[in-house]
């Protein structure tokens, strides 16, 4: 089966694309996508604890069972945003 | 067209159209509303000291729609009478122009500045939007909180700031 994968931020910068599609065996998990494609770009390990996944627009867990079509996100983590010069309003959770 | 209550595009922000989407939201009754109040975020020429040039921000559109979505939803838990509308540009932005545009409308002001102030730190929180500073001498991607929308200690952050 075949996804189609989406990539931004740095990551999209890192893989030099912001689209890719990917052969992967029947049962395969968001969890494989990602450490294929950490395979082909090794910078993407940094990303492992702080990016959050979603499955065709829809947050997902790493352990979610991707379809044939399906399109697989990878988001980094977001801009955060600061009320006070260099300070973090939250310093959040991340997604597993 | 309706301006939509959410939107997310590369044309410059226009803040009286965020109004009307938001005049123009499910459960308003025609002059019930006694405040409007907007919130322009603007691209800053400084940041952690670099001297900035211009910004480019980035979405992962579906999913930043639903997240806005999903805080006009807190929001009407929070405050039943205020309503939400939210605009953001992607592309690249120079220094003063407004990267977001957020309008909200209730009958009393309080709870329109505390429902327009929460809106942008859950924006912060939970939106998929990314930008990157380019500045005098380089660039790089600004990666800050990731904060899992189903994290309540998140959104808990967001309400005790919007009601301090």
């Amino acid at each position: 089966m075949r996804v189609t994968v989406r990539l931004f931020a740095r990551l999209r910068d890192i893989a030099g694309a912001s689209e890719l599609s990917r052969d992967l065996a029947a049962g395969a998990t968001i969890g494989d996508v990602w450490r294929q494609l950490t395979r082909e770009f090794p910078d993407f390990a940094g990303y492992e604890r702080s990016i959050s996944t979603a499955v065709n627009a829809d947050y997902a867990r790493m352990d979610r069972v991707v379809a044939d079509g399906d399109e697989v996100a990878f988001l980094p983590p977001v801009s955060g945003g600061s009320c006070v010069e260099g300070t973090n309003v939250y310093d959040g959770h991340r997604r597993g | 067209m309706t301006t939509p209550l959410f939107a997310i595009g590369p044309a410059p922000l226009e803040v009286e159209r965020v109004a009307v989407a938001a005049a123009g939201a499910a459960g308003t009754e025609s002059g019930a509303d006694g405040a409007v109040v907007t919130f322009l975020g603007l691209v800053r020429n400084h940041n952690v000291g670099r001297r900035v040039r211009y910004l480019e921000y980035e979405a992962y559109e579906p999913l930043a729609l639903k997240a806005f979505e999903r805080i006009a939803a807190e929001i009407h838990e929070r405050w039943p009478s205020a309503r939400l509308a939210v605009h953001h540009r992607i592309g690249r932005l120079e220094i003063g122009e407004a990267s977001i545009a957020i309008v909200v409308r209730s009958p009393h002001r309080g709870d329109a500045y505390a429902a327009c102030r929460y809106a942008i730190e859950r924006v912060k929180q939970i939106a998929p939007i990314w930008k990157r500073e380019f500045f005098d001498g380089g660039d790089v991607w600004i990666e800050g909180a990731t904060a899992n929308p189903d994290d309540e200690r998140a959104r808990a952050e967001a309400e005790r700031v919007a009601c301090a």
